[in-house]
Protein backbone atom coordinates (compact mmCIF):
# COMPACT_ATOMS: atom_id res chain seq x y z
CA UNK A 1 0.00 0.00 0.00
CA UNK A 2 1.00 3.43 -0.67
CA UNK A 3 2.97 5.16 1.92
CA UNK A 4 0.10 7.91 3.63
CA UNK A 5 0.65 11.40 3.53
CA UNK A 6 -0.45 14.93 4.80
CA UNK A 7 -0.10 17.40 2.06
CA UNK A 8 -1.22 20.57 -0.12
CA UNK A 9 -4.10 20.05 -2.68
CA UNK A 10 -5.14 23.16 -5.22
CA UNK A 11 -9.02 23.28 -6.03
CA UNK A 12 -9.17 23.51 -9.58
CA UNK A 13 -12.99 22.90 -9.78
CA UNK A 14 -15.62 23.49 -7.42
CA UNK A 15 -19.52 24.33 -7.52
CA UNK A 16 -22.66 23.29 -6.23
CA UNK A 17 -24.25 20.37 -7.70
CA UNK A 18 -27.54 19.70 -5.51
CA UNK A 19 -28.97 21.95 -2.44
CA UNK A 20 -25.81 21.52 0.01
CA UNK A 21 -24.32 18.76 -2.03
CA UNK A 22 -20.85 20.66 -3.50
CA UNK A 23 -18.47 19.00 -6.28
CA UNK A 24 -14.78 19.81 -6.05
CA UNK A 25 -12.17 18.70 -8.01
CA UNK A 26 -8.54 19.33 -6.66
CA UNK A 27 -5.14 18.29 -8.31
CA UNK A 28 -2.54 16.45 -5.53
CA UNK A 29 0.18 14.58 -5.94
CA UNK A 30 -1.98 11.68 -4.31
CA UNK A 31 -4.36 11.33 -7.05
CA UNK A 32 -2.78 8.15 -8.97
CA UNK A 33 -2.65 6.36 -5.40
CA UNK A 34 -5.94 6.23 -5.27
CA UNK A 35 -9.04 3.70 -6.06
CA UNK A 36 -12.72 3.63 -5.61
CA UNK A 37 -13.97 3.42 -2.26
CA UNK A 38 -10.91 4.66 -0.22
CA UNK A 39 -11.14 8.00 1.24
CA UNK A 40 -9.39 11.36 1.92
CA UNK A 41 -9.16 13.49 5.10
CA UNK A 42 -9.66 17.13 4.37
CA UNK A 43 -8.63 19.86 6.74
CA UNK A 44 -10.84 22.90 7.99
CA UNK A 45 -8.37 26.00 8.28
CA UNK A 46 -10.04 27.19 11.15
CA UNK A 47 -7.73 25.94 13.87
CA UNK A 48 -10.60 25.81 16.32
CA UNK A 49 -11.97 22.64 14.12
CA UNK A 50 -8.90 20.93 14.89
CA UNK A 51 -9.89 17.13 12.88
CA UNK A 52 -9.38 16.50 9.58
CA UNK A 53 -12.56 15.37 7.50
CA UNK A 54 -13.21 11.68 5.93
CA UNK A 55 -14.70 12.30 2.69
CA UNK A 56 -14.96 9.80 0.17
CA UNK A 57 -13.14 9.50 -3.06
CA UNK A 58 -15.42 10.44 -6.24
CA UNK A 59 -13.57 10.48 -9.28
CA UNK A 60 -10.19 9.74 -10.26
CA UNK A 61 -8.25 11.12 -12.70
CA UNK A 62 -4.57 10.18 -12.52
CA UNK A 63 -3.50 11.82 -16.15
CA UNK A 64 -4.41 15.46 -14.53
CA UNK A 65 -2.93 14.59 -10.76
CA UNK A 66 -6.72 15.11 -9.73
CA UNK A 67 -9.26 13.56 -6.82
CA UNK A 68 -13.20 14.92 -7.33
CA UNK A 69 -15.18 14.85 -3.91
CA UNK A 70 -18.72 15.04 -3.58
CA UNK A 71 -19.68 16.36 -0.08
CA UNK A 72 -22.93 17.30 1.68
CA UNK A 73 -22.33 20.05 4.21
CA UNK A 74 -23.04 17.99 7.13
CA UNK A 75 -21.54 20.75 10.18
CA UNK A 76 -18.86 23.33 10.83
CA UNK A 77 -15.96 21.78 8.82
CA UNK A 78 -17.92 21.28 5.72
CA UNK A 79 -19.82 24.38 6.04
CA UNK A 80 -16.00 25.93 5.75
CA UNK A 81 -15.17 23.86 3.01
CA UNK A 82 -18.33 25.22 1.02
CA UNK A 83 -16.89 29.09 0.63
CA UNK A 84 -13.24 27.97 -1.11
CA UNK A 85 -12.84 29.35 -4.22
CA UNK A 86 -10.84 27.67 -7.28
CA UNK A 87 -6.86 28.23 -7.04
CA UNK A 88 -7.34 27.98 -3.01
CA UNK A 89 -5.11 25.50 -1.51
CA UNK A 90 -6.48 22.95 0.88
CA UNK A 91 -4.76 20.72 3.38
CA UNK A 92 -5.63 16.60 2.75
CA UNK A 93 -4.63 13.19 4.79
CA UNK A 94 -4.55 10.36 2.24
CA UNK A 95 -4.93 7.93 0.56
CA UNK A 96 -6.86 6.48 3.49
CA UNK A 97 -8.97 2.93 3.86
CA UNK A 98 -8.82 -0.34 2.13
CA UNK A 99 -11.39 0.42 -0.96
CA UNK A 100 -13.74 -1.62 -2.75
CA UNK A 101 -12.62 -5.11 -3.51
CA UNK A 102 -12.48 -4.66 -7.34
CA UNK A 103 -11.98 -8.60 -8.30
CA UNK A 104 -15.11 -9.40 -6.61
CA UNK A 105 -16.73 -7.36 -9.58
CA UNK A 106 -15.58 -9.80 -12.01
CA UNK A 107 -18.94 -11.31 -12.46
CA UNK A 108 -21.74 -10.92 -15.24
CA UNK A 109 -24.15 -9.03 -13.31
CA UNK A 110 -23.61 -6.62 -10.57
CA UNK A 111 -25.08 -3.76 -8.36
CA UNK A 112 -23.81 -0.89 -7.01
CA UNK A 113 -26.52 0.74 -4.60
CA UNK A 114 -25.66 4.69 -3.36
CA UNK A 115 -27.53 6.31 -0.62
CA UNK A 116 -27.95 9.72 -0.41
CA UNK A 117 -24.01 11.04 0.28
CA UNK A 118 -23.12 7.53 -0.36
CA UNK A 119 -23.68 8.05 -4.13
CA UNK A 120 -19.90 9.53 -4.51
CA UNK A 121 -17.75 6.57 -4.62
CA UNK A 122 -20.02 4.59 -6.84
CA UNK A 123 -19.10 6.79 -9.76
CA UNK A 124 -14.96 5.76 -9.76
CA UNK A 125 -16.11 2.28 -8.68
CA UNK A 126 -18.43 2.24 -12.23
CA UNK A 127 -15.28 3.57 -13.30
CA UNK A 128 -12.69 1.26 -13.04
CA UNK A 129 -15.47 -2.03 -13.60
CA UNK A 130 -15.80 -0.51 -17.35
CA UNK A 131 -12.82 -0.27 -17.59
CA UNK A 132 -11.12 -3.59 -16.29
CA UNK A 133 -13.90 -5.14 -18.84
CA UNK A 134 -12.62 -2.80 -21.99
CA UNK A 135 -8.76 -3.37 -21.05
CA UNK A 136 -8.91 -7.46 -20.28
CA UNK A 137 -11.50 -7.61 -22.90
CA UNK A 138 -13.65 -9.93 -20.54
CA UNK A 139 -17.32 -9.49 -21.84
CA UNK A 140 -18.68 -6.66 -20.25
CA UNK A 141 -20.69 -7.13 -17.36
CA UNK A 142 -24.21 -5.75 -16.35
CA UNK A 143 -23.85 -3.37 -14.41
CA UNK A 144 -27.23 -1.75 -12.51
CA UNK A 145 -26.28 1.42 -10.45
CA UNK A 146 -29.28 1.95 -8.16
CA UNK A 147 -29.55 5.79 -6.62
CA UNK A 148 -31.15 6.47 -3.27
CA UNK A 149 -32.55 10.23 -3.37
CA UNK A 150 -34.84 12.31 -0.48
CA UNK A 151 -36.05 14.18 -3.56
CA UNK A 152 -35.79 14.90 -7.47
CA UNK A 153 -32.45 17.07 -6.66
CA UNK A 154 -30.66 14.31 -8.27
CA UNK A 155 -26.98 14.09 -8.24
CA UNK A 156 -23.91 12.30 -10.16
CA UNK A 157 -26.85 10.56 -12.01
CA UNK A 158 -25.62 11.67 -15.54
CA UNK A 159 -22.23 11.06 -14.73
CA UNK A 160 -22.97 7.23 -13.94
CA UNK A 161 -25.13 6.78 -16.84
CA UNK A 162 -21.76 6.35 -18.71
CA UNK A 163 -20.71 3.34 -17.33
CA UNK A 164 -24.01 1.29 -16.39
CA UNK A 165 -28.39 1.43 -16.38
CA UNK A 166 -29.35 3.72 -13.89
CA UNK A 167 -32.53 3.16 -11.49
CA UNK A 168 -33.44 5.83 -9.46
CA UNK A 169 -35.54 6.10 -6.19
CA UNK A 170 -36.77 8.89 -4.22
CA UNK A 171 -38.67 8.76 -0.86
CA UNK A 172 -40.72 11.18 -1.67
CA UNK A 173 -41.77 9.45 -5.32
CA UNK A 174 -41.02 12.59 -7.11
CA UNK A 175 -38.36 11.41 -9.30
CA UNK A 176 -38.56 7.58 -10.10
CA UNK A 177 -39.92 4.70 -7.38
CA UNK A 178 -41.33 5.99 -4.70
CA UNK A 179 -38.89 4.21 -1.82
CA UNK A 180 -35.58 3.38 -1.32
CA UNK A 181 -33.08 1.28 -3.24
CA UNK A 182 -34.96 -2.14 -3.04
CA UNK A 183 -37.82 -1.02 -3.50
CA UNK A 184 -36.17 0.05 -6.76
CA UNK A 185 -34.47 -3.43 -6.92
CA UNK A 186 -38.00 -4.58 -6.47
CA UNK A 187 -40.00 -2.19 -9.07
CA UNK A 188 -37.25 -3.13 -11.92
CA UNK A 189 -36.90 -7.29 -10.78
CA UNK A 190 -33.52 -6.37 -10.86
CA UNK A 191 -30.78 -9.05 -10.81
CA UNK A 192 -27.01 -9.61 -9.00
CA UNK A 193 -24.55 -11.71 -8.43
CA UNK A 194 -22.74 -9.27 -6.34
CA UNK A 195 -23.18 -6.04 -4.68
CA UNK A 196 -21.24 -3.02 -3.88
CA UNK A 197 -22.99 0.08 -1.64
CA UNK A 198 -22.49 2.53 0.11
CA UNK A 199 -25.42 5.04 1.84
CA UNK A 200 -27.04 5.51 5.60
CA UNK A 201 -27.21 2.53 8.03
CA UNK A 202 -31.10 1.13 7.53
CA UNK A 203 -30.56 1.13 3.42
CA UNK A 204 -27.07 -1.20 4.56
CA UNK A 205 -29.08 -2.75 6.64
CA UNK A 206 -31.69 -4.05 3.93
CA UNK A 207 -29.10 -4.75 1.72
CA UNK A 208 -26.86 -7.11 3.87
CA UNK A 209 -30.43 -8.92 4.35
CA UNK A 210 -31.07 -8.66 0.62
CA UNK A 211 -27.67 -10.01 -0.12
CA UNK A 212 -28.22 -12.93 2.60
CA UNK A 213 -31.65 -14.36 1.51
CA UNK A 214 -30.32 -13.95 -2.20
CA UNK A 215 -26.99 -15.80 -1.05
CA UNK A 216 -24.63 -13.59 -3.16
CA UNK A 217 -21.77 -11.35 -1.47
CA UNK A 218 -22.59 -7.53 -0.71
CA UNK A 219 -19.54 -5.11 -0.03
CA UNK A 220 -20.73 -2.29 1.99
CA UNK A 221 -18.97 0.96 2.88
CA UNK A 222 -19.56 2.35 6.09
CA UNK A 223 -18.83 5.68 7.96
CA UNK A 224 -17.76 6.54 11.79
CA UNK A 225 -16.59 9.75 13.60
CA UNK A 226 -13.40 9.64 13.08
CA UNK A 227 -9.95 11.69 14.58
CA UNK A 228 -6.81 10.53 13.54
CA UNK A 229 -8.22 8.72 10.23
CA UNK A 230 -4.91 6.55 10.33
CA UNK A 231 -5.60 3.50 12.69
CA UNK A 232 -4.00 5.22 15.68
CA UNK A 233 -6.84 6.08 17.93
CA UNK A 234 -9.52 3.24 18.10
CA UNK A 235 -12.76 5.82 17.60
CA UNK A 236 -14.28 4.60 14.47
CA UNK A 237 -14.77 1.36 14.93
CA UNK A 238 -17.33 -0.86 13.77
CA UNK A 239 -18.74 -4.56 15.63
CA UNK A 240 -17.48 -7.56 13.64
CA UNK A 241 -18.59 -10.88 13.68
CA UNK A 242 -15.26 -12.90 14.04
CA UNK A 243 -12.48 -11.77 16.22
CA UNK A 244 -10.47 -8.80 14.21
CA UNK A 245 -6.76 -9.63 13.50
CA UNK A 246 -5.30 -6.63 14.64
CA UNK A 247 -7.77 -5.69 17.29
CA UNK A 248 -8.34 -9.28 18.98
CA UNK A 249 -12.08 -8.27 19.90
CA UNK A 250 -14.52 -8.28 17.77
CA UNK A 251 -14.09 -4.43 16.71
CA UNK A 252 -12.30 -3.55 13.20
CA UNK A 253 -11.32 -0.06 12.31
CA UNK A 254 -13.54 1.86 9.79
CA UNK A 255 -10.64 3.92 8.43
CA UNK A 256 -8.06 1.54 8.15
CA UNK A 257 -9.78 -2.03 8.10
CA UNK A 258 -12.37 -0.24 6.08
CA UNK A 259 -14.69 1.73 5.11
CA UNK A 260 -15.80 -1.44 3.06
CA UNK A 261 -16.63 -4.49 4.66
CA UNK A 262 -18.17 -7.66 3.37
CA UNK A 263 -21.70 -7.17 5.05
CA UNK A 264 -21.66 -10.42 6.36
CA UNK A 265 -18.53 -10.05 8.20
CA UNK A 266 -19.52 -6.86 10.32
CA UNK A 267 -22.70 -6.56 13.05
CA UNK A 268 -24.65 -3.50 11.83
CA UNK B 1 23.95 20.92 22.65
CA UNK B 2 22.47 18.19 25.03
CA UNK B 3 19.00 17.44 24.45
CA UNK B 4 19.36 13.97 26.66
CA UNK B 5 16.78 13.67 29.73
CA UNK B 6 17.46 11.37 32.35
CA UNK B 7 14.14 9.56 34.27
CA UNK B 8 14.84 6.76 36.82
CA UNK B 9 17.94 6.14 35.50
CA UNK B 10 16.74 5.73 31.81
CA UNK B 11 18.21 8.18 28.84
CA UNK B 12 16.12 9.69 26.58
CA UNK B 13 17.64 10.99 23.03
CA UNK B 14 15.67 14.17 23.43
CA UNK B 15 12.21 14.86 26.04
CA UNK B 16 9.91 14.01 23.06
CA UNK B 17 7.37 11.23 23.85
CA UNK B 18 4.16 10.22 22.59
CA UNK B 19 0.74 10.65 24.67
CA UNK B 20 -0.63 7.12 25.55
CA UNK B 21 -3.68 6.14 23.10
CA UNK B 22 -3.13 8.53 20.42
CA UNK B 23 -0.01 6.79 18.79
CA UNK B 24 -1.13 3.04 18.67
CA UNK B 25 2.10 1.27 19.29
CA UNK B 26 4.32 3.40 16.64
CA UNK B 27 3.00 0.92 13.90
CA UNK B 28 0.30 3.70 12.15
CA UNK B 29 2.39 6.67 12.54
CA UNK B 30 5.69 4.95 11.45
CA UNK B 31 4.50 5.82 8.10
CA UNK B 32 4.88 9.60 8.82
CA UNK B 33 7.45 9.82 11.38
CA UNK B 34 10.85 8.48 12.01
CA UNK B 35 10.51 6.98 14.99
CA UNK B 36 14.27 6.83 15.60
CA UNK B 37 13.95 10.86 16.57
CA UNK B 38 11.43 10.66 19.37
CA UNK B 39 12.87 9.82 23.03
CA UNK B 40 10.01 7.79 23.60
CA UNK B 41 6.98 6.08 22.37
CA UNK B 42 4.30 5.78 24.90
CA UNK B 43 2.44 2.97 23.82
CA UNK B 44 -1.75 2.41 24.19
CA UNK B 45 -2.62 1.35 27.01
CA UNK B 46 -2.88 -2.85 27.74
CA UNK B 47 -4.77 -4.65 30.46
CA UNK B 48 -3.68 -8.35 31.12
CA UNK B 49 -6.81 -9.52 28.43
CA UNK B 50 -8.28 -7.92 25.65
CA UNK B 51 -11.05 -5.14 25.94
CA UNK B 52 -13.56 -4.40 23.76
CA UNK B 53 -14.03 -0.62 24.66
CA UNK B 54 -16.92 1.56 24.41
CA UNK B 55 -19.54 1.20 22.18
CA UNK B 56 -19.50 4.47 19.00
CA UNK B 57 -19.44 7.18 18.75
CA UNK B 58 -16.24 7.36 20.57
CA UNK B 59 -14.79 10.67 19.29
CA UNK B 60 -16.60 14.22 18.68
CA UNK B 61 -14.66 17.56 18.08
CA UNK B 62 -15.08 20.45 20.33
CA UNK B 63 -14.09 24.24 19.87
CA UNK B 64 -9.78 23.81 20.27
CA UNK B 65 -10.31 20.05 21.43
CA UNK B 66 -12.05 16.85 21.14
CA UNK B 67 -13.74 14.60 22.99
CA UNK B 68 -12.79 10.69 23.47
CA UNK B 69 -14.47 8.01 24.85
CA UNK B 70 -12.46 4.93 23.95
CA UNK B 71 -12.93 2.87 26.99
CA UNK B 72 -9.12 1.24 26.55
CA UNK B 73 -10.08 -1.00 23.21
CA UNK B 74 -6.78 -2.72 23.63
CA UNK B 75 -5.71 -6.45 22.34
CA UNK B 76 -4.38 -7.45 25.94
CA UNK B 77 -0.40 -7.68 26.96
CA UNK B 78 0.00 -10.99 25.07
CA UNK B 79 -0.62 -9.46 21.73
CA UNK B 80 1.73 -6.18 22.86
CA UNK B 81 4.75 -8.04 23.97
CA UNK B 82 4.52 -10.85 20.47
CA UNK B 83 3.45 -7.98 17.76
CA UNK B 84 4.02 -4.57 19.12
CA UNK B 85 7.43 -4.87 21.56
CA UNK B 86 9.64 -6.36 18.92
CA UNK B 87 8.07 -3.63 16.12
CA UNK B 88 8.85 -0.63 18.39
CA UNK B 89 12.30 -2.31 19.21
CA UNK B 90 13.16 -1.96 15.32
CA UNK B 91 13.89 1.73 15.92
CA UNK B 92 16.62 3.99 18.21
CA UNK B 93 13.85 4.76 20.63
CA UNK B 94 12.65 3.95 24.45
CA UNK B 95 9.66 2.06 25.07
CA UNK B 96 7.28 3.02 27.57
CA UNK B 97 4.25 1.07 28.16
CA UNK B 98 1.34 2.03 29.36
CA UNK B 99 -0.68 -0.10 31.70
CA UNK B 100 -4.22 -0.44 32.76
CA UNK B 101 -6.99 -2.33 34.69
CA UNK B 102 -9.76 -3.54 36.58
CA UNK B 103 -8.48 -4.45 39.35
CA UNK B 104 -5.22 -4.26 41.29
CA UNK B 105 -4.53 -8.20 40.54
CA UNK B 106 -5.26 -7.11 36.61
CA UNK B 107 -2.64 -4.28 36.61
CA UNK B 108 -0.10 -6.64 38.81
CA UNK B 109 -0.43 -9.81 35.93
CA UNK B 110 0.54 -7.16 33.07
CA UNK B 111 3.47 -5.83 35.08
CA UNK B 112 4.77 -8.89 35.95
CA UNK B 113 4.21 -10.40 31.99
CA UNK B 114 6.46 -7.20 31.24
CA UNK B 115 9.05 -7.74 33.70
CA UNK B 116 11.87 -9.62 31.29
CA UNK B 117 10.12 -8.20 28.17
CA UNK B 118 12.02 -4.93 25.80
CA UNK B 119 9.99 -2.10 27.95
CA UNK B 120 12.21 0.99 29.36
CA UNK B 121 9.52 1.85 31.62
CA UNK B 122 5.71 1.28 32.91
CA UNK B 123 3.47 4.08 32.77
CA UNK B 124 0.25 3.48 35.08
CA UNK B 125 -2.56 4.51 34.16
CA UNK B 126 -4.77 5.46 36.95
CA UNK B 127 -6.81 8.29 35.15
CA UNK B 128 -8.85 7.09 32.58
CA UNK B 129 -12.29 9.00 32.52
CA UNK B 130 -13.93 6.84 30.25
CA UNK B 131 -13.98 3.39 31.86
CA UNK B 132 -16.05 2.46 35.08
CA UNK B 133 -14.04 -0.04 36.56
CA UNK B 134 -10.50 0.42 37.39
CA UNK B 135 -8.81 3.17 36.29
CA UNK B 136 -9.84 6.46 37.06
CA UNK B 137 -11.00 4.91 40.45
CA UNK B 138 -8.23 4.47 41.71
CA UNK B 139 -6.70 7.82 40.65
CA UNK B 140 -8.88 10.32 42.31
CA UNK B 141 -8.54 10.18 45.90
CA UNK B 142 -5.10 9.77 47.48
CA UNK B 143 -4.84 6.88 49.82
CA UNK B 144 -5.80 4.78 47.07
CA UNK B 145 -3.39 5.98 44.50
CA UNK B 146 -0.63 5.64 47.25
CA UNK B 147 -2.23 1.81 48.25
CA UNK B 148 -2.59 0.87 43.88
CA UNK B 149 1.08 2.42 43.70
CA UNK B 150 2.78 0.97 46.31
CA UNK B 151 1.51 -2.77 45.21
CA UNK B 152 2.73 -1.92 41.61
CA UNK B 153 5.82 -0.44 42.74
CA UNK B 154 6.69 -3.67 44.55
CA UNK B 155 5.67 -5.73 41.28
CA UNK B 156 7.55 -4.29 38.92
CA UNK B 157 11.10 -4.60 37.15
CA UNK B 158 10.84 -1.30 35.54
CA UNK B 159 10.46 1.89 36.76
CA UNK B 160 7.41 3.09 36.94
CA UNK B 161 5.54 6.60 36.36
CA UNK B 162 1.98 7.47 37.50
CA UNK B 163 -0.25 9.13 35.16
CA UNK B 164 -2.06 11.47 36.38
CA UNK B 165 -5.67 12.40 36.21
CA UNK B 166 -6.83 16.86 36.22
CA UNK B 167 -10.05 15.99 37.38
CA UNK B 168 -9.43 16.02 41.10
CA UNK B 169 -9.80 19.21 43.65
CA UNK B 170 -5.63 19.67 44.23
CA UNK B 171 -3.73 17.62 42.32
CA UNK B 172 -0.43 18.24 44.09
CA UNK B 173 -1.96 15.72 46.49
CA UNK B 174 -1.88 13.70 44.07
CA UNK B 175 1.01 13.74 42.76
CA UNK B 176 3.15 13.50 46.81
CA UNK B 177 1.09 10.41 47.27
CA UNK B 178 2.77 8.89 43.80
CA UNK B 179 6.06 10.23 45.04
CA UNK B 180 5.75 8.84 49.12
CA UNK B 181 4.72 5.44 47.34
CA UNK B 182 7.56 4.85 45.48
CA UNK B 183 6.32 6.29 42.02
CA UNK B 184 9.57 7.01 39.87
CA UNK B 185 7.98 9.43 38.08
CA UNK B 186 4.44 11.43 37.32
CA UNK B 187 2.95 12.49 34.01
CA UNK B 188 0.23 14.77 33.81
CA UNK B 189 -2.28 15.96 32.53
CA UNK B 190 -4.63 12.89 31.52
CA UNK B 191 -7.82 13.64 30.00
CA UNK B 192 -10.55 16.39 31.74
CA UNK B 193 -14.22 14.64 31.64
CA UNK B 194 -16.06 16.87 29.10
CA UNK B 195 -19.47 16.40 27.15
CA UNK B 196 -21.40 17.58 24.17
CA UNK B 197 -24.92 17.87 23.47
CA UNK B 198 -26.51 17.19 19.97
CA UNK B 199 -29.02 19.69 20.25
CA UNK B 200 -30.85 19.06 16.74
CA UNK B 201 -31.13 15.44 18.25
CA UNK B 202 -31.72 16.38 21.62
CA UNK B 203 -29.07 13.73 22.32
CA UNK B 204 -24.94 13.35 23.95
CA UNK B 205 -22.92 13.15 20.73
CA UNK B 206 -20.77 10.26 22.45
CA UNK B 207 -22.67 6.95 23.29
CA UNK B 208 -20.66 7.03 26.60
CA UNK B 209 -22.12 10.17 27.58
CA UNK B 210 -19.12 11.87 28.99
CA UNK B 211 -15.31 11.66 27.12
CA UNK B 212 -12.08 12.60 27.72
CA UNK B 213 -11.27 16.58 26.37
CA UNK B 214 -7.88 16.94 24.74
CA UNK B 215 -6.11 19.27 22.76
CA UNK B 216 -4.95 22.49 22.57
CA UNK B 217 -7.57 23.66 24.65
CA UNK B 218 -6.72 21.52 27.84
CA UNK B 219 -3.24 22.78 27.41
CA UNK B 220 -3.28 26.24 29.93
CA UNK B 221 -4.73 24.19 32.38
CA UNK B 222 -1.77 21.32 31.71
CA UNK B 223 0.99 23.65 32.31
CA UNK B 224 -0.32 24.91 35.42
CA UNK B 225 -1.18 21.19 37.12
CA UNK B 226 2.73 20.49 36.41
CA UNK B 227 4.01 23.79 37.80
CA UNK B 228 2.40 23.37 40.80
CA UNK B 229 3.54 19.55 40.89
CA UNK B 230 6.69 20.54 39.92
CA UNK B 231 6.72 22.58 43.00
CA UNK B 232 5.11 19.89 45.26
CA UNK B 233 7.43 16.66 44.19
CA UNK B 234 11.14 16.00 43.91
CA UNK B 235 10.26 13.11 41.19
CA UNK B 236 10.65 13.85 37.18
CA UNK B 237 7.13 14.78 36.15
CA UNK B 238 6.35 13.87 32.10
CA UNK B 239 4.12 17.03 30.95
CA UNK B 240 1.37 16.57 28.41
CA UNK B 241 -2.23 18.50 27.65
CA UNK B 242 -2.79 19.95 23.82
CA UNK B 243 1.04 20.11 22.69
CA UNK B 244 1.29 21.33 19.33
CA UNK B 245 4.46 22.80 18.79
CA UNK B 246 7.89 23.74 20.29
CA UNK B 247 6.63 27.16 21.79
CA UNK B 248 3.87 24.50 23.85
CA UNK B 249 6.84 21.88 24.61
CA UNK B 250 8.96 24.66 26.11
CA UNK B 251 6.29 26.27 28.17
CA UNK B 252 5.58 22.19 30.29
CA UNK B 253 9.47 22.07 30.25
CA UNK B 254 10.17 25.68 31.83
CA UNK B 255 7.08 25.02 34.00
CA UNK B 256 9.09 21.58 35.39
CA UNK B 257 8.57 19.24 33.27
CA UNK B 258 11.69 16.82 32.17
CA UNK B 259 9.91 15.24 28.86
CA UNK B 260 7.16 15.87 26.91
CA UNK B 261 4.38 13.63 25.04
CA UNK B 262 2.43 14.74 21.70
CA UNK B 263 -1.30 13.61 21.73
CA UNK B 264 -4.35 14.66 20.18
CA UNK B 265 -2.43 16.98 18.00
CA UNK B 266 -0.42 13.75 16.18
CA UNK B 267 -4.34 13.47 14.89
CA UNK B 268 -4.05 17.12 13.40
CA UNK B 269 -0.34 16.97 12.22
CA UNK B 270 1.15 13.44 11.99
CA UNK B 271 4.39 15.12 11.89
CA UNK B 272 3.82 16.85 15.03
CA UNK B 273 6.03 15.30 17.51
CA UNK B 274 9.16 15.27 15.56
CA UNK B 275 8.77 18.74 14.15
CA UNK B 276 8.32 19.54 18.37
CA UNK B 277 11.99 17.76 18.79
CA UNK B 278 13.30 19.98 15.96
CA UNK B 279 11.23 23.03 17.28
CA UNK B 280 13.14 22.35 20.61
CA UNK B 281 16.84 22.41 19.03
CA UNK B 282 16.00 25.53 17.19
CA UNK B 283 14.80 27.45 20.17
CA UNK B 284 18.00 26.01 22.31
CA UNK B 285 20.58 27.06 19.22
CA UNK B 286 19.02 30.25 19.17
CA UNK B 287 18.93 31.42 22.30
CA UNK B 288 22.14 29.57 22.85
CA UNK B 289 21.14 26.79 25.54
CA UNK B 290 23.96 24.11 25.94
CA UNK B 291 21.84 21.87 27.68
CA UNK B 292 18.25 21.74 28.21
CA UNK B 293 18.79 20.74 31.79
CA UNK B 294 19.08 24.48 31.93
CA UNK B 295 15.49 24.92 31.04
CA UNK B 296 13.53 22.27 32.61
CA UNK B 297 11.67 23.92 35.69
CA UNK B 298 13.62 27.59 34.56
CA UNK B 299 10.22 29.60 35.54
CA UNK B 300 9.17 29.27 39.35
Amino acid sequence: MAQKKKVSAVITAHKEIAPNIFDMWMRTELAGEAKAGQFIAVYPKNASTLLPRPISICEVDEKRESLRIVYRIAGKGTKEFSTYQEGESIAILGILGNGFPMEAGFVTKIFLMGGGIGIPPMLELAKELSDHAANTGSGKPEINIILGYRDSKLFLKEDLEKYGNVFVATEDGSTGTKGNVMDAVRENDLHADVIFSCGPMPMLRAIKNYAKEQGIPAYISLEERMACGVGACLGCVCKTKNTDHHSHVNNARICTDGPVFEADEVEI
Amino acid sequence: MNTKVTIAGVEFKNPVMTGSGTFGSGMEYGEFVDLNRLGAVVTKGVANVPWEGNPTPRVAEVYGGMLNAIGLQNPGVDVLIERDLPFIKQYDTKIIVNVCGKTVEDYIEVVEKLADKEADMLEINVSCPNVKEGAIAFGQKADSLFAITSRIKKAAKQPIIMKLSPNVTDITEMAKAAEAAGSDAISLINTLTGMKIDINKRAFVLANKTGGLSGPAVKPVAVRMVYQCAQAVKIPIIGMGGIANAEDALEFIMAGATAVAVGAMNFVNPYTTVEVADGIEAFMKEKQVEDIQELIGCVK
